[in-house]
């Protein structure tokens, strides 16, 4: 699992020059429309596909089901039944949001230690990025052991070690990497420490925060996910997925399937929006719309 | 600002300053040596020689950034290090050093905050200098909307906006093309002669250090020495046409003989040898 380092935030310095003057909001509106476009068109095509074309090519239904079938389980396990899809969705999102602010803190933590000590930097470091490269879902079964299967803290906990590292990874970059002459500028002015924290290194590395938050969002449901395959609350996500499965009903697991990936796109979409809010500037550099 | 212990003194003061940079490896590179140089109180004083003459050093030196390897620097009476402190300088580098997620007007209030000046005084400072350096339309724009001339004059208006009793620029025009470079020497002209500040200077260009200065300090390198002094006696205040001037055309060729003795290769436009110090890039540098 890559921790996708700041791919975005990672070249200030190749920031594309624009005109002194605004007036590209009013066009941008109308190209990110226009951007959108092709994208939808396949999609819709690929719907239309797999709804006419797969008894074309008859595909069985419990290999791939149709959207329609989808559809009706969709309405017909919303919130009641044994696999009642809502309180499922629910449980496993609280897992996830509840890890997602765990392990979120826990690496912006870790990320001000590594920047702040250059020892827990040399220890911590190379630490940090070994353990990156450990397939953290292994440890699923363990932290069910741990913290009890049906206690949800053994999923958010999955989602929380899941979420630790690219946000302390990237968080410490963005701390670090600030430019030599805005240290020299501020070492003219006499400013402390806390002051350069304050008004150079916590701005700098807002840009690499939001990108591991797009990243860890997506990490935590997949933590919680998986937490919730290796047992716990019949009513979860994860549950509902291997059960389904396991009684053959797989437009069922599809629908759970979908709620997982709705939720993702929720979050992930929430984060993009608070960037946007946060630091305005961060887009209107890489010459986003 | 402050208040020298002789208001008729030299505002810098540096004898006998030597750097020599030990790499770790054995190589030990000699930047300077045996510097001696006094800047009187509201002089313009350029630093020119060839790549490696230590100017950017010396100039660093002055400004406290780092520490002379021996010898003394005396800022208005006080160490380098206790001017900084008291917040004597004002800085401007090759790059402008600004602040993407702060507006232009932000980036100027900056040293002001944290001198910790009042809202009221911070936003009338920075709005003043912001119009002496002709931006006063641009208060609201982030610096990557801005031209690389303008964002220049940011870095300046930023570097005046808390009154120094001293400026130091370091190639603040190096990144510039030749036709932005001579509007902004005429501006620097013309803020120094309204703001009365004392400004030392480092440049690659023998034209501009002309220009600009009361005197000019050529260097040479490997170690880097003064090699000749250059008192510039153009009338002020200088114009366009000062560029024509007879007097200015003897001044330019005496410079670029200074800087040919001392060993220095020449172009035609009258740039010293050597691109212009690359520009300084991230550096992982310790927080701690």
């Amino acid at each position: 699992m890559s921790v996708g380092l700041s791919p975005a935030a990672s070249s200030p310095a190749s920031k594309g020059r624009v005109g002194p003057r605004g007036g590209r909001a009013g066009r941008a509106g109308r190209q990110s429309l226009a951007a959108y476009l092709p994208a939808a068109i396949v999609l819709v095509a690929v719907f239309l596909l797999l709804e006419y074309g797969l008894s074309a090519l008859q595909i069985e239904s419990f290999l791939l089901p149709k959207p329609s079938a989808i559809a009706a389980s969709l309405a017909a396990n919303w919130s009641t039944g044994r696999f009642a899809l809502v309180p499922a969705a629910v449980a496993t999102l609280q897992e996830a949001l509840l890890g997602l602010v765990i392990g979120t803190v826990a690496g912006l933590l870790a990320a001000f230690a590594t920047a702040r000590w250059a020892t827990s930097r040399q220890f911590l470091l190379p630490i940090a990025i070994a353990a990156n490269a450990i397939p953290i879902v292994a440890f699923a079964p363990l932290l069910n052991n741990w913290f009890g299967l049906l206690n949800p803290f053994s999923k958010a906990m999955m989602a929380a070690v899941l979420v630790f590292f690219p946000v302390m990874a990237n968080v410490t970059r963005g701390l670090v990497q600030v430019e030599l002459g805005s240290l020299e500028l501020m070492r003219s002015y006499a400013a402390s420490e806390w002051t350069i924290l304050r008004k150079v290194r916590i701005p700098n590395a807002l840009p690499f925060f939001f990108t591991a938050m797009k990243i860890a969002t997506t990490l935590s449901l997949i933590g919680a996910i998986v937490g919730d395959y290796f047992g716990g609350s019949l009513s979860s996500l994860g549950r509902r997925i291997v059960e389904s499965a396991a009684s053959l009903k797989f437009d069922v697991t599809w629908s759970a399937i979908l709620f997982g990936a709705v939720s993702g796109m929720v979050l992930y979409a929430l984060v993009v929006l608070a960037e946007r809010l946060v630091i305005p500037w961060a887009a209107a550099l890489r010459g986003d719309t | 600002m402050t208040n020298a212990q002789d208001p008729n003194g030299p505002v810098v003061r540096i004898a006998g300053v030597d750097k020599t940079f030990d790499r770790g490896d054995g190589v030990v590179t000699h930047a300077l040596e045996g510097i001696d140089l006094e800047v009187a109180r509201g002089e313009f004083v350029s630093l020119i020689g060839p790549s490696g003459c230590g100017k950017s050093t010396l100039l660093r030196i002055v400004g406290d950034l780092i520490s002379p390897t021996s010898g003394t620097v005396l800022v208005s009476g006080k160490t380098a290090e206790r001017a900084r402190m008291d917040r004597d300088y004002g800085m401007v580098f090759q790059a402008p050093v600004l602040f993407d997620w702060r507006t232009v007007e932000d980036n100027v209030k900056l040293p002001l905050e944290i001198l910790g000046l009042d809202s009221t005084t911070r936003t009338k400072r920075a709005r003043e200098m912001l119009d002496l350096v002709e931006l006063g339309d641009f208060l609201k724009h982030h610096p990557y909307q801005l031209s690389g001339g303008m964002q220049q004059r940011v870095a300046i208006a930023r570097a005046l906006a808390f009154q120094p009793s001293i400026l130091l620029m370091d190639e603040p025009f190096g990144a510039l093309d030749e036709m932005t470079r001579e509007r902004m020497n005429s501006e620097v002209l013309r803020i120094w002669e309204r703001t009365a500040t004392t400004i030392l200077f480092v440049t690659h260009s023998i034209p501009e250090a002309v220009f600009l200065s009361s005197r000019v300090v050529v260097m040479s390198a490997r170690p880097g020495r003064i090699t000749k002094i250059v008192d510039v006696d153009l009338p002020r205040p200088r114009t366009e046409d000062s560029r024509e001037a007879p007097l200015y055309f003897e001044l330019v060729t005496e410079v670029r003989e200074a800087l040919r003795s001392g060993g220095a290769e020449l172009d035609d436009s009258g740039t010293v040898g050597g691109a212009p110090s690359a520009e300084r890039t991230m550096a992982e540098g310790s927080v701690g």
